[in-house]
């Protein structure tokens, strides 16, 4: 399962990306969807909210599993991907390209203090027994 | 076909209906409907063959052996259903006098006495209409409680991550947070997680004994003791008291408050999904809260006891008094059934699954729990048959139909990989068991030697496996024409 | 040993398989002090012969008045073919459709149920049923707070059924939803427009026809909860929809969801249930739904089948996080309905709604034309009226009891402002000859 070195990742499997103007996008990990198995729905936040670190703010549904996503810092939503809410399977395609929300972080430093791959990697394994 | 495809513009059932359109013209045409609902327009005779024909696209107990666990598939008595509709109780408007239904409540207070002893309760109420809906009186009866002697901080309800998913929503529902608590290896609660959990915030704790897990909770004095020690009510999941009836009483292991599925223990139909019926049972210090409305006998005559007498009632769950037909089925089946009859339930359904389990044992099924005695229910786990093949629980699952039976509950408990919870219950002969022992032989031979067979499973029936994701992601809901 | 199939030889042989000398010692698990002794209160095992003597006997104490309750629960004509069919085993005796392939007539059964209800009520989906209708409302005002996100409040009409109105208060009360009740007009029975400012609400029920039998104006209602807002929940008896118009054509967008009682649809009225509640709504709403739902889908060969679905939302998968604690659907009593919508079909329920609705006009009318008798409000109706009479209803009620007729529901303590207030209604069920009895025979208590 992929786990691309660039990108900062949480306990609850979200990846992280920061962007040239400071803002941070997130989606789910491909591990994640590997769980969960075909996405059927896809419920972002609100373009416009103030979400607190580890706040849930989307949820993610399988045939067997919904799952909900958590905010990996705190921060105001300022997109949101309208395609995966239309087309959740592409999660299942590519779950790094199905970027789910973008926030302005609050303060950010924050994203300093999440896993990089290697920690996410130890913790996917872990997981595994 | 769909009912709606049989359907002729003008074509009706006209022994159906009244026999001349009267008069509305009294009525607004604002307040009317002006297009015609997709109703079928079809003779009794298309309808009666339709309906008939799906039936026969179901799997059921009257046809096939169905050992589902968790739920029961027991044998419903015929007689239970052809009494219980009689022309006088299926008439009797829910706001006629007392005086006109005393047949019916004179049933239902017998039936709540039945009740009180087999679950060794003060109390019991009839009003739920499902198991799901007992669990709310019962949580929020617990609430009621604490909340009368102002003892806000209790908050939180604690539930074992074995038990049914019904729990933890239940106890959201109530206002409440829900702490989950680990199982040993033994499939008993992990006795220490459960002491460092409770506490002044601690309202209950909700457990299923035997477990959902298919095994007796050992420790459950010392849960008892804990729970109540820190000030705690427990709650009585009597999802599996067909494992117990006539042998253990909840109220004797300590529980405050009960709630029966009679559509399990009670041989109430299932019907396709309902409807069931989730009486609730209560110790002395909850009596003060039941759900209304309770029968009572005062005089020899018979009447509901509502708002106005029980005052502290948490409320009503319907608007009358709950699923009464199904009440009455459970009724006359207790009645059959007698005293020793109830006794006889458990010790041959515990006969029954232990029986099987050794079986299949034998048969070389891997045991979940190969330690412990089955109550009921037991589990056997495919992991070791995915690992090797690739066939899962599902597929197995799937198989079992094209051999004629119903699958045992797949995935559930969740605790345990590519598992299969197996019930016969204690209506099934030796012969069934062992015919269904065959075909499982059959069918983990077929998965090693062609696991693409079994994968592709089922053939026989009216239609191979589903597309779920499809049914998910491309709604459809209800049927529109063209 | 009623309904067990056990030999001795055979639980001989089952126990040396098990290896357990007894029944008894496959419970050793069990601490012995939790063992209890005998069943005292119940009694010796009745063969099927006895239990049905003694059914028969209590069946003919109750429910052969002749009826005019209605009040939530109505007295329809059930054709012969609804409940036969119904108690077919594979039917009655078949388990929740879990495993679709063996379940395709349950699930094709509901598939068109919620086809039925969702073109009844005028809304885009339907639900496989939930319990009954109190608890259909209550689901509704919880899901209508879901949906809303923000305001905790839900505007309730006093003409909503007071039992309903108990069971949402149960169900809600520690939910911290605020039920914010309407008043009615005194001379009109109907709800009328709010003209205070009700704040931030999530839903506006709509009762039609409401608890008084009177019709509400549903248009200038709905238009006024969206202008300001709110949802609309529209609660209805099925029946009526024959003749009156669909929720999701009231006012100018519609009702949002709508629930009540299917017990008219099929369902005798045996003392209060089982009957079924059923619940539509709008497309956008359909993963706030809670219950049961079943879509069509394919095969892997391409053919049409049937399966639950979105069962993500709901508590076996979502546990703390579901949408409801809702397992069952009422799925039996659904399917009767079913089968009596199709044996009905669209002109039929129409005319069992004309005919409820002109026998009630007639009856009231007569009743109306009794010294001390009026008629209390001035609204338009569909099958009930509330009649006001000169003495407590109480004796009166009795009076015709004696005489074998059920005379109405009592409102005087649910609703004390309306005096000495009778609930009547006349179903389709009743023939002229039963309405001048009642008459006669009302005349004749409040003559003495």
């Amino acid at each position: 399962m992929s786990i691309p070195a660039d990108l900062k990742y949480t306990a609850s499997h979200e990846w992280v990306k920061t962007n040239a103007d400071g803002t941070v996008t997130v989606g789910i990990t491909a591990h994640a969807q590997d769980l969960l198995g075909d996405m059927v729905f896809v419920e972002n936040p609100v373009v416009g909210r103030n979400l607190a670190a580890g706040e849930e703010c989307a949820v993610v549904e399988s045939v067997k599993a919904a799952s909900d996503v958590y905010a990996p810092i705190a921060g105001v939503v300022v997109a949101s991907n309208s395609d995966v809410e239309t087309s959740p399977e592409t999660i299942n395609q590519d779950a790094y390209a199905a970027w789910m929300f973008t926030i302005k972080p609050t303060n950010s430093a924050d994203v300093a203090g999440l896993m990089d791959a290697t920690a996410y990697q130890a913790l996917v394994e872990s997981e595994a027994h | 076909m769909l009912i709606f495809e049989h359907s002729r513009p003008n074509r009706a059932a006209h022994a159906q209906m009244p026999a001349h359109a009267a008069d509305i013209s009294d009525l607004p045409a604002h307040l009317l409907r002006q297009d015609v609902p997709l109703l079928p327009q079809a003779s009794e005779m298309d309808v009666v063959r339709h309906y008939t024909r799906l039936s026969q696209k179901n799997f059921s107990i009257d046809t096939q052996f169905y050992p589902l666990g968790s739920c029961t598939m027991k044998y419903n008595p015929r007689a239970c259903n052809s009494l219980a509709m009689l022309p006088g109780f299926l008439a009797r408007h829910p706001f006629a006098p007392a005086t006109t239904g005393q047949g019916y409540l004179a049933s239902m207070y017998e039936l709540q006495e039945m009740l009180k002893d087999v679950t060794g309760m003060a109390g019991v109420s009839l009003a739920p209409m499902a198991g799901a809906q007992g669990e709310f009186a019962g949580v929020a009866m617990i609430r009621a409680y604490h909340d009368s002697r102002g003892d806000a901080a209790r908050r939180e309800i604690i539930v074992p991550n074995a038990a049914h998913g019904t729990n933890p929503a239940t106890a959201v529902m109530c206002g409440y947070t829900v702490r989950e608590i680990p199982t040993d290896k033994e499939g008993d609660v992990d006795l220490e997680a459960l002491k460092a959990a409770v506490g002044p915030h601690t309202a209950g704790l909700m457990l299923t004994n035997p477990s959902t897990l298919g095994v007796f909770e050992k420790q459950i004095q010392d849960i008892q003791k804990i729970v109540h020690d820190a000030g705690g009510l427990l709650y009585y999941d009597g999802a599996n008291l067909n494992a117990i009836l006539g042998r253990v009483k909840p109220g004797d292991m300590g529980f405050d408050v009960i709630h029966m599925n009679l559509h399990k223990t009670f041989s109430t139909p299932h019907g396709g999904g309902g409807p069931g019926a989730g009486p609730v049972g209560v110790a002395t210090r909850l009596l003060p809260f039941m759900p209304v409305p309770v029968v009572t006998k005062e005089n020899n005559q018979y009447r509901l006891l509502v708002e106005g007498d029980i005052p502290a009632t948490i409320g009503r769950m319907s608007a009358n008094h709950g699923n009464a037909g199904v009440l009455l089925r459970a009724y006359i089946y207790a009645r059959m059934l007698g005293a020793e009859g109830m006794h006889r339930v458990s010790e041959f359904a515990t006969l029954n699954a232990n029986y099987l389990l050794k079986e299949l044992q034998q048969a070389g099924f891997d045991i979940a729990f190969p330690t412990r005695r089955a109550s009921h229910e037991f589990i056997i786990t495919l992991k070791k048959l995915k690992d090797e093949t690739g066939v899962s629980a599902m597929d197995f699952a799937k198989r079992l139909l094209d051999y004629g039976y119903h699958a045992p509950t797949t995935y559930f408990p969740m605790l345990v990989p590519e598992c299969l919870l197996i019930e016969p219950t204690e209506t099934e002969s030796k012969e069934t068991l062992d015919a269904f022992v065959i075909a499982m032989k059959t069918i983990l031979t077929e998965a090693y030697a062609t696991p693409e067979l079994v994968k592709g499973a089922p053939y026989t029936q009216p239609v191979r496996r589903l597309d779920d994701v499809k049914a998910a992601r491309e709604l459809d809901l209800v049927w529109r024409q063209g | 040993m009623p309904f067990i199939p056990h030999t001795d030889e055979d639980v001989t042989q089952m126990l040396a398989a098990i290896g357990a000398p007894s029944i008894d010692a496959l419970f050793d698990e069990i601490p012995a002090a939790l063992r209890s002794g005998k069943l005292t209160q119940v009694p010796e095992a009745m063969t099927e012969m006895e239990i049905s003597r003694l059914m028969h006997e209590r069946a003919d104490l109750d429910g052969r008045q002749l009826n005019f309750i209605g009040a939530g629960a109505y007295e329809h004509h059930i054709p012969a073919a609804v409940w036969q069919i119904t108690t077919r085993g594979e039917f009655y005796s078949a388990y929740t459709p879990y495993q679709a392939e063996a379940s395709q007539g349950t699930l094709q059964l509901i598939y068109e149920y919620q086809t039925m209800m969702a073109s009844l009520t005028g809304m885009d989906v339907s639900n496989a049923s939930l319990y009954d209708g109190g608890s259909a409302l209550a689901e509704a005002v919880l899901m209508a707070v879901r949906a809303h996100k923000g305001a905790m409040r839900v505007l309730m009409p006093k003409t909503v059924s007071p039992l309903y109105r108990a069971v949402v208060r149960a169900m809600v009360k520690n939910q911290h939803i605020e039920l914010v009740e309407l008043d009615y007009d005194p001379d009109s029975g109907a709800t009328p427009v709010p003209t205070a400012d009700m704040g931030d609400f999530a839903a506006l029920v709509i009762p039609q026809p409401n608890f008084f039998g009177v019709l509400e104006d549903v248009d200038v209602l709905t238009d006024w909860a969206h202008a300001n807002g709110g949802r609309v929940i529209a609660l209805t008896n099925p029946t009526s929809l024959a003749l009156l118009k669909a929720p999701g054509q009231w006012g100018a967008a519609g009702a949002d969801i709508v629930v009540g009682d299917g017990q008219p649809l099929g369902a005798p009225l045996s003392n209060g249930g089982p009957y079924y509640g059923f619940m539509t709504c709008k497309q956008a709403l359909v993963r706030q739904m809670p219950g049961r739902i079943v879509g069509r889908t394919v095969d892997l060969e391409g053919k049409q089948g049937f399966t639950l679905t979105l069962q993500a939302r709901e508590q076996h998968i979502r546990r703390s996080k579901a949408t409801s604690n809702i397992c069952t659907n009422q799925g039996l009593v659904v399917t009767a309905s079913t089968i009596y919508m199709s044996l009905l079909g669209p002109e039929g329920l129409k005319r069992v709604a004309a005919t409820s609705h002109a026998n009630t006009r007639s009856l009231l009318a007569q009743l109306c034309a009794i010294p001390g008798v009026t008629q209390a409000f001035s609204g338009y109706g569909f099958h009930e009226a509330v009649v006001q009479l000169d003495r407590p209803v109480v004796p009166v009620l009795a009076a015709l009891q004696a005489q074998g007729i059920l005379g109405g529901h009592d409102l005087s303590a649910d609703y004390p402002e309306l005096g000495n207030a009778l609930l009547i209604c006349a179903t389709e069920t009743k023939t002229a000859a039963d309405l001048q009895r009642y008459a006669q025979q009302l005349s004749l208590a409040l003559s003495q």
